[in-house]
């Protein structure tokens, strides 16, 4: 304890004291972040898959939408909105939503693979409506032209979710998420249904191979390395400026102090 | 003498002969510059402009300068076969195709950030210390003059690549210019020699970025480093220092070691952030189109206070005989930029009118003995901090699950509020500070450690400070209030009385202060229970 008591008064350990501080009560709440389990349930037959989407609505989805999918109150009608949309919705977590704040975020799935499959099938046998893409057409790799996909996205999509792809704010909190790390089926049925404040791209304003042009640019802005070095967030200036001052001018001062201290 | 050395005394002597220079040099060698590490802020600016010559003139070499439509088939896979304008071309050559290329750039990027910001860093050394003050009044002014220029330049180079990002900022510098009344639709005609974007800006820009700005540079810090020299450089307080002396280390060889030795760090800083984070990665923006626009477009961090102002000014527009006066744009992009930078240019003078001080000083104030204009310094960084978090509003939105609309209702508040608040709070710490300072030279120093009487009493062991230290404290002198002169010894009226009434309550703010304490004040004390 003579340690302690001896440097109490020293000049660092006032600073010393609080950065310990902020890294106890920063690593504190890390720790306490919950860790969301994934619910498993076992296979079910293909043939049934329409009732047991049935049976998965009326307990996950009817509160809010209604016993038949019509809409009640907060939720709106699902009649004719496609298995595509439900496939985007629940398989990206957004629905059930957890708390209705300005916008649904995406978040871990709640229902599994083949749940969100039965869900879609039972919405999609209501009315018809976009439907669920199979793997065949999103060969992006093949039909897709990365040039040309990065001009359609600065074209459209671009004004919301940032040049980069990084996202964007909306007003009254809604935003524009990020693109980066979406799977290639989502972001197709994203294009497709037009989800929360996002319009509809039909097939007259993207065809389905200029929709697989933006994915494939996408994908390649996902993988492309670090051109330059580090990417400070690629938020663009505003982090350059933080980094400008913290870190090129925060060492200039250092040295500055250092080359003008008195030798002792 | 040795054989080394006799040749170096020939060389010597035959340049002396023929220039005369050992005198001059004597002279100069040996001028005495004070050390203190704010005094080398302006150093880094010096610094980095030469850098951001060195490296500038490496990419003129490759950059193409025309607005000139071309099919880019460089080494970028992803706007390959892309319609782009030739200056965006030879951006992408110079960063993926020139060996060392990418690195220039982002040497010159990142210099011209440190530039700027070093320049804030200096300005705000001269301002808080009052280093502006008799006779260095010129100085300051040229250094307002090369702090707008430096914003220009900055936004200028920004421009030149021509991406989407660069072309964005460009377009609301045309509504910018478009919005002064009646010439601002001809001025944007004669700057883009028609409508938006039209093929000359980019060609135009250059000149101004790399020849009239960086001449006009030359030339300013020509003058303001002469002024610096003539009129010698300012020095902090303390024993031994006045006003008729500067202490410190000569030039040759203290200076010219530590000012050389800093150049190559600020070169090796800029060189090494250049290497290991990327800045402005232009391929990603994609080439300039106005029909396209990004999330999160943002200036370079010293035109950012700009464009908060922008973003948060409300949709206010007037209509006078038939024409259009966006005042939304007006007021802040132009009225507010105006009054600020005019009145920091006059600040000098506002100030020696409100204290009558007309005395040289060569001794720097501390600015805690200063509190009316280092609050005022406080409300101004206030300010400008309010007003650049509104430029990153859509940032703060999205990374910090805030709503954009609520960060800009904070800065509409905010940016009127938060400034006098500052200016009160930094006014009464800095009367704390003195009343600090007071109790220190008439109490000591505590020393934490606590004895007891043989009564039983307990007291706190104070140390006396040094005489240095003492002298440090209350060396500064407290000037007096001006009194109003409302009317002369006839009693006959000021003609001017409003105008020294006003000066007279400026004074008596600007005078408020804790006394310091006087050599009676410490005699009488060490005549009592100490």
């Amino acid at each position: 304890m003579r340690f302690i008591s001896k440097y109490r008064r020293h000049r660092f350990a006032g600073p010393l004291l609080l950065l310990g501080a902020l890294l106890f009560a920063g690593l504190t709440y890390s720790a306490a972040q919950a860790v969301t389990e994934q619910a498993t349930l076992s296979q079910s037959d293909k043939a049934t898959l329409i009732a047991e989407g049935k049976e998965i609505f009326a307990r996950g989805c009817s509160s809010c939408h209604g016993l038949n999918a019509e809409g009640a109150g907060v939720g709106p009608s699902l009649i004719g909105v496609g298995a595509a949309s439900v496939d985007f919705q629940v398989a990206t977590g957004r629905m059930p939503v957890a708390d209705m704040s300005q916008q649904i975020a995406r978040k871990e799935p709640v229902y599994n693979d083949q749940e969100v499959a039965a869900l879609a099938a039972y919405v999609a046998s209501l009315a018809p409506g976009p439907a669920a893409v199979t793997n065949e057409e999103l060969a992006w790799e093949r039909d897709g032209n990365m040039a040309q996909g990065g001009e359609l996205f600065r074209n459209n999509c671009a004004m919301c979710h940032n040049l980069a792809g990084q996202g964007g704010a909306l007003t009254q909190g809604k935003y524009a998420p990020t693109v980066m790390g979406v799977e290639v089926k989502h972001i197709y049925e994203a294009m497709i249904t037009g989800p929360q404040a996002m319009p509809v791209f039909s097939e007259t304003i993207l065809t389905p191979q200029e929709k697989l042009s933006v994915i494939k640019w996408i994908k390649h802005a996902e993988t492309e390395p670090q051109l330059g070095g580090a990417a400070l967030g690629r938020v663009g200036p505003v982090t350059e400026g933080l980094v400008g001052w913290v870190l090129g001018l925060g060492l200039l001062i250092g040295v500055a102090v250092w080359l003008t201290a008195k030798a002792r | 003498m040795s054989a080394r050395e006799r040749v170096a005394g020939q060389v010597a002597n035959y340049v002396d002969e023929r220039t005369g220079s050992a005198k001059w040099l004597k002279k100069t060698l040996t001028k005495v510059f004070p050390d203190h590490w704010s005094f080398m802020l302006g150093e880094i600016v010096l610094y980095s402009f030469i850098i951001l010559l060195l490296s500038g003139t490496f990419l003129t070499f490759w950059y193409d300068p025309s607005m000139r439509e071309v099919e880019y088939e460089g080494s970028y896979q992803p706007l390959s076969g892309l319609k782009m304008s030739a200056a965006y071309a030879s951006s992408l050559h110079i960063s993926f195709d020139v060996r060392g290329g990418l690195l220039m750039r982002q040497i010159h990027h990142w210099a011209a950030l440190i530039f700027m910001a070093a320049m804030v860093a200096h300005l705000m050394r001269v301002f808080f210390t009052g280093a502006f003050r008799k006779p260095r009044e010129f100085n300051w002014i040229i250094g307002v003059g090369l702090l707008t220029l430096g914003i220009v330049e900055g936004f200028l180079g920004y421009s030149l690549p021509d991406d989407l990002l660069s072309g964005t900022g460009i377009r609301i510098a045309e509504a910018i210019i478009q919005a002064i009344p009646v010439v601002g639709s001809y001025l944007s005609f004669f700057i883009f020699g028609g409508a938006f974007p039209g093929e000359m800006f980019i060609q135009r820009i250059y000149v101004v970025h790399i020849l009239l700005l960086p001449g006009i540079f030359l030339a300013l810090i020509t003058v303001h480093l002469m002024l610096v020299w003539y009129q010698k450089h300012t020095q902090y307080p303390g024993p031994g220092r006045t006003e008729k002396n500067v202490v410190g280390y000569p030039l040759m060889p203290t200076y010219m070691a530590k000012a050389g030795g800093f150049f190559f760090i600020v070169f090796g800083v800029t060189a090494f952030l250049g290497a290991v984070a990327s800045i402005n990665p232009i391929w990603i923006y994609g080439p300039y189109n106005p029909g396209q626009i990004g999330a999160g477009s943002q200036p370079d961090w010293y035109m950012g206070w700009l464009d908060g102002l922008v973003r948060m000014a409300p949709p206010l527009e007037a209509y006078i005989f038939g024409y259009t006066l966006s005042l939304n744009i007006l007021i802040p992009g132009l009225i507010i930029p105006g009054i600020i930078f005019t009145g920091m240019a006059l600040y000098p003078f506002i100030e020696s009118w409100i204290t009558g001080d007309k005395r040289e000083h060569h001794l720097l104030d501390r600015p805690r003995n200063a509190p009316n204009r280092t609050a005022l310094g406080a409300m101004s960084i206030t300010f400008m901090l309010v007003t650049l978090i509104n430029g990153g509003n859509d940032l703060l939105a999205t990374h910090f699950d805030l709503s954009i609309n609520q960060i800009m209702w904070f800065s509409r508040i905010g940016v009127i509020v938060l400034p006098p608040l500052a200016f009160v709070i930094t006014k009464r710490i800095c009367l704390s500070l003195q009343r600090a300072d007071r109790e220190l030279v008439l109490h000591g120093k505590e020393t934490g450690r606590l004895v007891m009487l043989p009564h039983g009493e307990f007291i706190e062991v104070h140390e006396p400070l040094t005489p240095e230290k003492a002298y440090l404290l209350t060396q500064h002198e407290q000037l007096p209030a001006l009194e109003a002169n409302l009317s002369n010894e006839y009693g006959v009226r000021n003609p001017k009385a409003i105008r020294s009434k006003i000066r007279s309550r400026l004074s008596r703010s600007q005078a408020e202060q804790i006394a310091k304490p006087t050599a009676n004040d410490v005699k009488e004390l060490e005549g009592g229970h100490h």
